[in-house]
C-alpha cells in the first residue's frame, strides 16, 4: 500500500470494480482498488457467459434495463480503446415447440420498450442463420445488437488502463469494518491496516451485502451465491457461429449456447443457489442441465467434446424496488451513510452493464460534493499482450526477431509463447499466479488444460518473482502446486 | 500373489514379472514346502522366476539421486540385478540423501556394493555438467 | 520468406518413433534428415520413464527409459541426421511445407520432400472425464507428475490417491512412494486392470498400494488445494451406484485415465484422421492419405511397448526417405493406384478398438515385414482366435493366449497370409477376435 488515505476507495477488483476504477482514474483524485483475491477479476466477472446482453430482457424501468442498453453502447468503442477482443455477433432468442409461441412477441416488445433493435424471425431464417439449430425450432427472436466478449481481458484490460492512469490495486486485502463519525465514512479497516477515506465505492460482488453490513447499513439486503456450470467444446470438434439463448423462465435467460471470443463452443449455465459464497464446485447434476439444455437447442452439443468445465457464483441480491418486476441491481449513494455508494446485487446483466454503472458511480460521486477535475494528460488507451496464436507468420516472425521469448512455445495447444507469459508478469497489474497468467494469456485452457505447461509455466514464474517452485500457486494463497523437492534431503 | 492351503499341499499364484505377458503361474508345495509342480508358464522364465520368489523374492529398484553441478537436478538410476525385495525401501530411502557431482555418464557406479550385497546402484541416464 | 528445400525428410518429433525413423530415413537413400523436436532433449517421453523394462521383445533387454533413449540417440548422433531442439512445428500444410520456431533461430519455413509425424499423444484430462468438484491446485495428469517428479525433482504432494490403473497410474504410484510420499489407494472404473498385470505386482501390490477397481472419483473437495475426494462404485454398465459413496482425504489426486493421439498438426495438413485410434489413417508404408506425409507411433495409435513403436518408425522412415528419392512417380501414399494394384481396407470388428494398418497395397507387401497391431477391445483370459475376414468368409486367422485391451496384438503377416491376400479379391478386411 501506497498511502493510508486515498480521495476515494473502491472495492471489488471484478468487472464493475474495475470499469468504475477507470472513469474515476480521469479525474484528479487519489483512488484504490482493494480486493481480497490475489489478481483482478477472480469472482463472477470471469466466471460467466461473456455476451454483451443486447438489453432486450430486464423489465422496463429498471436499472437492470437502463445499464444493460447505455452498457451495450459502451462496449464497443471502450473495448477498442483498451484491445479487449470483442465481437457483435447478434443473438438468438430461439422458441422451440412446447414453448408458448407469445412469448417471442413478448420479448420483442419487451425489447421495444427498452429501445433495442429486434425482429421475430420465422422458424426458417432461424434455421438459416443457424443450421445446427434443433429442427424443433419454431420461431426465434434476433437482437442484431448482442455480441460476445473476453471476459477475462475485459477486466485486466479496464484495471490495467486504470492503474496506468494512476490507480493503486492493492489486492490481497480484505475489508473487515469502516470507521463512521458522524454518519459519515472516515476510514476502513483492512487486513493491511487502516485506509483513511471519506468515500467508498462498494462493488464486492458476491459480497457486497456483507460490506454494507459493515457499515451498518440495510440489514435486509441479502446476497445469495447462485452458481451456474458451462463446458467449454473443442474447436477441432464443435465450431458454431451464433449466440442460441432458450426462452426465459423465472430462472433467468437460461441454458445458452454461445462461443468465445477464441472460437470454442460453450454451453451453460444453470443456475442453482448454494449457502458458500466461496464453493466454485462443479456437480454432476449442474452438468447434466446444461448439456440438456444445450442440446434442446443444439442437438449436435456432445459431451465426449468437452476440454473444459467450470462454475460461476452469480450475485443475487434481494432488492426489489418495484415488487413484480423482480430483483434489480441496488444502484444508489447510501442514505445512512454519508460516502458509502452501493453498486450490490450486480448479477446478468452485469458484465455489460459495468461501463454504465460506472458512468453513474461518477454520478452519484458528484452528488455527494466531491471536486471533480478532469486530468489533461489522461490516457484512454492500453496495449494489449499480444496473442500469438493469432498472428500471421510474417507478424510472428518479426516479433520473435524483436523479443527471442515470443520463440519459445510455452503453452502448445493455445500457441502462448514465454514472451506472451513475461509480459502477463511484467504487466501493470502483475499475474503472480498461473491462474492470473491463464487470465491474460488463454494459456492451459485449450486441450490439455495444463498438462504441458505447467512445469514451464512455474518455473517462468519462479525465475521472474524471486520465489523457489514450492511458492509458484494456482490461484494465491493456500493453492500450491508442489509441496517439496523430489530429494528434500540433500537440495 | 495368493496362498490357499488344499489339505497337505498349498497352492500358490504369483503373476511372473520377467515379460510384459505376466503368465499366472501355479506352484503346488508340499508339506515341506517342496516345489511339487508349476504350471501356467509360457516359457522357462515363468518356472525360473517362481523358483526365486519362493527362495529368495528380489525386485528392481528404479528410482534418481540428486546432482550437484549438473544441467539437470536429478539423475535416473537403478540396481540392474535385482535385489532382496524387503530391502527397497532400505535403499530409496538411503537415496533420497546420496548426491553425486556431475557429470554423471550411462553405467556410472553410485553405490558399489550397497550393504555387502553385491548390490549396486548405477546410473541410467546422463546429467552433463554445467559450464 | 524464402523456404529451406534441403531436406529429403524432416521427421517431427524426437521420441523413439522420431529417433527410428529418422535412422531407418537416413540408412535407406543417405539423404538429408532433419529431426525437429519441441523438448530440450530427445527421447520423447523416455527421459522421465525412469522405471526399467524397455527394449524386452527385441533385444531382451530390460533397460529404464533414459538409458533406452541414449542409446538410441548416440546411434542417430553417430550418423549425420540435423536435429533441432527446443524447437516447436507449429503448422504443417499439405504441400508439406513446415512452420516451425525456436526462440534462437526465430521462425523457420521448411518444404522437405517428405514428412514422418512422430508426435506422440497427450493425456485424457479431468475435464474430458467431466470430473465434478472443485478446480483446485493439486489435481495432476499422471506423465506431469512423472515430469515434475523425475525431471523438475518436486514433488506434487503428501497423501495421494490416483485414478487409473493404466501403466503410468500404477507406475507412477511406486515411484511417489519410493520418494516418500504416501499413495492411499489406485482407482480403477473397470472391472479389470487396464495396464500389465506385472506392474500390478510390482508397483502396487509389492508396496502395499490398494487396487480398487469399479469404483471411480465422483467429485473434488477443496476449493484453493484439493483436501479430499469422494469415490463411488460404477455397476456394469459404469453408472453410479448410489450410496456407494466414500470421502477420502488427500491433498493429491493423480489422473491416468487414458492417452490420446496427438494430432493437430496432421488435421492441419489435411491428413484423414480414424475416429477409432483418434491418428492417422496409415497402409503397410505408414503412409497417411497425404502424398509424402508418413506417421509412426503413438501418433497414430496408443502402443505399449516402444519396440514395435520403434518397428513402426523405422518402416514410416524408410518410407519417407524412398518416396522422396522418387518423388511424384510410381511409388505413392495409401489411396492411390498403383497401376491396377488392389489395396484392401481393414477394419475393426468384433472385440477389437482399432487397427494400423487400415489399409494394405498389395503390391507393396511382397518381400516386406509387415505388421498388423489391433487393441483389443474385450478382456478374454484364454485363447482366442483372430480373424481377417471378408464377409463370411476367413481369409487369414492366427491364435493369441489372450485378449486384453492393456496389450496390443502384434501379427506379422506371413508368407501364407499374404498368399490369401492375393488370391483373393476382397476390398475389405474386418479382424475380428473370437
Amino acid at each position: 500500500m501506497k498511502h493510508d488515505s486515498y480521495d476515494v476507495v473502491v472495492i471489488g477488483a471484478g468487472i464493475v470494480g474495475s470499469m468504475v476504477a477507470r472513469e474515476l482514474s480521469k479525474y484528479r483524485l487519489s483512488v484504490a482498488v482493494l480486493d481480497k483475491e490475489s489478481d483482478v477479476g477472480m469472482g463472477q466477472s470471469t466466471s460467466n457467459s461473456a455476451i454483451i446482453h443486447s438489453g432486450h430482457d430486464p423489465q422496463p424501468g429498471t436499472d437492470k434495463a437502463r445499464f444493460n442498453v447505455r452498457g451495450n453502447q459502451l462496449w464497443f468503442e471502450i473495448a477498442r480503446d483498451l484491445e479487449i477482443p470483442i465481437e457483435r455477433t447478434g443473438a438468438m432468442i430461439v422458441a422451440v415447440e412446447d414453448d408458448d409461441p407469445a412469448g417471442l412477441e413478448e420479448l420483442a416488445e419487451r425489447g421495444r420498450t427498452n429501445g433495442v433493435p429486434v425482429e421475430i424471425l420465422s422458424r426458417e431464417a432461424a434455421l438459416e442463420k443457424e443450421p445446427m439449430l434443433t429442427p424443433e425450432t419454431v420461431g426465434a427472436l434476433w437482437t442484431p445488437t448482442a455480441g460476445i466478449v473476453d471476459p477475462f481481458q475485459g477486466v485486466v484490460g479496464a484495471a490495467e488502463n486504470a492503474a496506468e492512469n494512476g490507480v493503486e490495486f492493492i489486492l490481497n486485502t480484505e475489508v473487515t469494518g469502516a470507521i463512521i463519525e458522524a454518519g459519515h465514512l472516515v476510514a476502513l479497516e483492512t487486513s493491511v491496516g487502516r485506509i483513511a477515506t471519506r468515500v467508498c465505492i462498494n462493488a464486492a460482488g458476491v459480497h457486497s451485502d456483507e460490506i454494507m453490513h459493515m457499515f451498518g447499513v440495510r440489514p435486509e439486503f441479502e446476497i445469495t451465491a447462485r452458481r451456474g456450470e458451462y463446458f467449454v467444446f473443442d474447436q477441432a470438434a464443435m465450431r458454431i457461429g451464433t449466440v442460441l439463448f432458450p426462452m426465459p423462465s423465472e430462472k433467468g435467460k437460461g441454458i445458452l449456447v454461445t462461443h468465445t471470443t477464441h472460437g470454442n463452443t460453450m454451453v451453460g449455465p444453470n443456475s442453482d443457489y448454494i449457502s458458500d459464497k466461496e464453493d466454485h464446485s462443479t456437480t454432476e447434476k449442474g452438468m447434466h442441465e446444461i448439456l440438456d439444455g444445450a442440446q434442446r437447442l443444439v442437438p449436435a452439443v456432445s459431451a465426449r467434446s468437452v476440454i473444459a468445465t467450470f462454475a460461476g457464483l452469480r450475485a443475487t441480491g434481494n432488492y426489489k424496488p418495484v415488487p413484480d418486476h423482480g430483483r434489480d441491481f441496488l444502484i444508489e449513494r447510501s442514505a445512512e451513510v454519508e460516502g458509502l455508494i452501493n453498486l450490490a446485487g450486480v448479477e446478468s446483466p452485469g458484465y455489460v452493464a459495468a461501463p454504465a454503472i460506472a458512468e453513474r458511480a461518477v454520478e452519484l460521486l458528484r452528488e455527494t460534493g466531491l471536486d471533480l477535475e478532469k486530468k489533461k494528460d489522461w490516457k484512454p488507451t492500453r496495449t494489449a499482450i499480444p496473442r500469438f496464436h493469432h498472428l500471421s507468420h510474417e507478424e510472428r516472425d518479426v516479433l520473435i526477431r524483436e523479443d527471442p521469448a515470443y520463440g519459445r512455445i510455452v503453452c502448445r495447444c493455445e500457441e502462448v509463447t514465454e514472451g506472451e507469459i513475461l509480459r502477463a508478469i511484467r504487466s501493470p497489474i502483475p499475474a503472480t499466479t498461473y491462474d492470473a497468467i491463464k487470465r491474460r494469456t488463454w494459456l492451459g485452457t485449450g486441450r490439455c488444460q495444463g498438462s504441458f505447461d505447467y512445469p514451464r509455466t512455474m518455473e517462468i514464474l519462479a525465475r521472474e518473482l524471486g520465489l523457489s517452485m514450492t511458492e509458484i500457486t494456482k490461484k494465491g494463497p493456500g493453492s500450491v502446486f508442489l509441496y517439496r523437492r523430489t530429494k528434500e534431503e540433500v537440495l | 500373489m495368493t496362498i490357499v492351503k488344499e489339505g497337505d499341499t498349498i497352492r500358490r499364484t504369483d503373476i511372473c514379472l520377467r515379460c510384459p505377458q505376466g503368465c499366472q503361474v501355479e506352484t503346488i508345495l508340499g508339506e515341506n514346502d517342496e516345489i511339487l509342480s508349476i504350471s501356467g508358464n509360457r516359457c522357462k522364465l515363468g518356472k525360473e522366476y517362481v523358483e526365486q520368489e519362493i527362495r529368495d523374492p528380489r525386485r528392481v529398484l528404479p528410482t534418481s539421486v540428486a546432482v550437484r553441478g549438473g544441467v539437470r537436478p536429478l539423475v535416473p538410476v537403478w540396481t540392474p540385478e535385482p535385489m532382496p525385495k524387503d530391502l527397497i525401501m532400505d535403499l530409496a530411502r538411503e537415496t533420497r540423501s546420496i548426491e553425486v557431482e556431475a557429470p554423471v555418464h550411462v553405467g556410472d557406479v553410485i553405490i558399489d556394493d550397497w550393504r555387502g550385497l553385491g548390490i549396486q546402484l548405477v546410473a541410467s541416464g546422463e546429467v552433463a555438467k554445467v559450464e | 520468406m524464402a523456404f529451406n528445400t534441403d531436406y529429403d525428410v524432416i521427421v517431427i518429433g524426437g521420441g523413439p518413433a522420431g529417433l527410428a525413423a529418422a535412422i531407418e530415413a537416413y540408412r535407406a537413400t543417405q539423404g538429408r534428415v532433419l529431426v525437429i523436436e519441441r523438448n530440450d532433449s530427445l527421447g520423447g517421453i523416455l527421459p522421465q520413464c525412469i522405471h526399467n523394462g524397455f527394449g524386452a521383445i527385441n533385444f531382451g533387454s530390460d533397460l529404464p527409459g533414459p538409458e533406452y533413449a541414449y542409446r538410441y540417440e548416440t546411434e542417430l548422433r553417430a550418423l549425420p541426421i540435423d536435429i533441432l531442439l527446443d524447437t516447436m512445428v507449429v503448422d504443417l500444410s499439405a504441400d508439406r511445407e513446415i512452420y516451425a520456431m525456436n526462440s534462437t533461430d526465430g521462425y523457420l519455413r521448411f518444404r522437405p520432400k517428405a514428412v514422418v509425424l512422430a508426435m506422440g499423444c497427450r493425456e485424457r484430462t479431468r475435464a474430458q472425464i467431466r470430473l465434478p468438484g472443485t478446480r483446485a491446485a493439486g489435481i495432476y495428469t499422471a506423465g506431469t507428475v512423472q515430469r515434475l517428479v523425475n525431471i523438475e525433482g518436486y514433488m506434487p504432494g503428501n497423501e495421494i490417491v490416483i485414478l487409473g490403473s493404466g501403466d503410468i497410474g500404477m507406475i507412477m504410484a511406486r515411484r511417489l512412494t519410493i520418494e516418500g510420499a504416501r499413495v492411499s489407494r489406485v482407482l480403477e472404473l473397470l472391472p479389470f486392470l487396464t495396464g500389465l498385470r506385472r506392474n500390478y505386482v510390482q508397483c502396487l501390490e509389492d508396496y502395499g498400494i490398494p487396487l480398487e477397481l469399479i469404483t471411480t472419483v465422483n467429485r473434488i473437495f477443496g476449493e484453493k488445494r484439493v483436501e479430499g475426494i469422494e469415490t463411488i462404485r460404477v455397476n456394469e454398465n459404469l453408472e453410479h451406484i448410489p450410496g456407494t459413496e466414500r470421502q477420502i482425504a488427500c491433498d493429491t489426486l493423480v489422473l491416468s485415465v487414458g492417452l490420446i493421439s496427438e494430432n493437430e498438426l496432421s488435421r492441419n495438413a489435411g491428413v484423414e484422421i480414424d475416429p477409432h485410434t483418434n491418428g492417422p489413417f496409415v497402409d503397410e508404408s505408414m503412409a497417411t492419405n497425404v502424398p509424402g506425409i508418413f506417421a509412426a507411433g503413438n501418433v497414430t495409435a496408443i502402443y505399449d511397448l516402444v519396440d514395435y513403436v520403434r518397428k513402426a518408425g523405422a518402416i514410416a522412415g524408410r518410407s519417407a526417405a524412398e518416396y522422396a528419392r522418387t518423388t511424384g512417380a510410381t511409388t505413392t501414399a495409401s489411396g492411390t493406384d498403383r497401376g491396377g494394384s488392389r489395396s484392401i481396407r481393414i477394419t475393426a470388428g468384433e472385440n477389437v478398438g482399432s487397427v494400423i494398418p487400415q489399409r494394405l497395397d498389395l503390391s507393396s507387401i511382397d518381400g516386406r515385414e509387415t505388421y498388423i497391431s489391433l487393441r483389443p477391445r474385450t478382456l478374454i483370459e484364454q485363447m482366442v482366435k483372430v480373424e481377417f475376414d471378408a464377409g463370411d468368409e476367413s481369409v487369414f486367422s492366427f491364435r493369441e493366449q489372450y485378449a486384453r485391451p492393456a496389450e496390443m496384438i502384434i501379427h506379422k503377416l506371413r508368407a501364407k497370409d499374404i498368399q490369401k491376400l492375393h488370391a483373393g479379391d476382397a476390398d475389405e478386411l474386418v479382424v475380428n477376435i473370437v
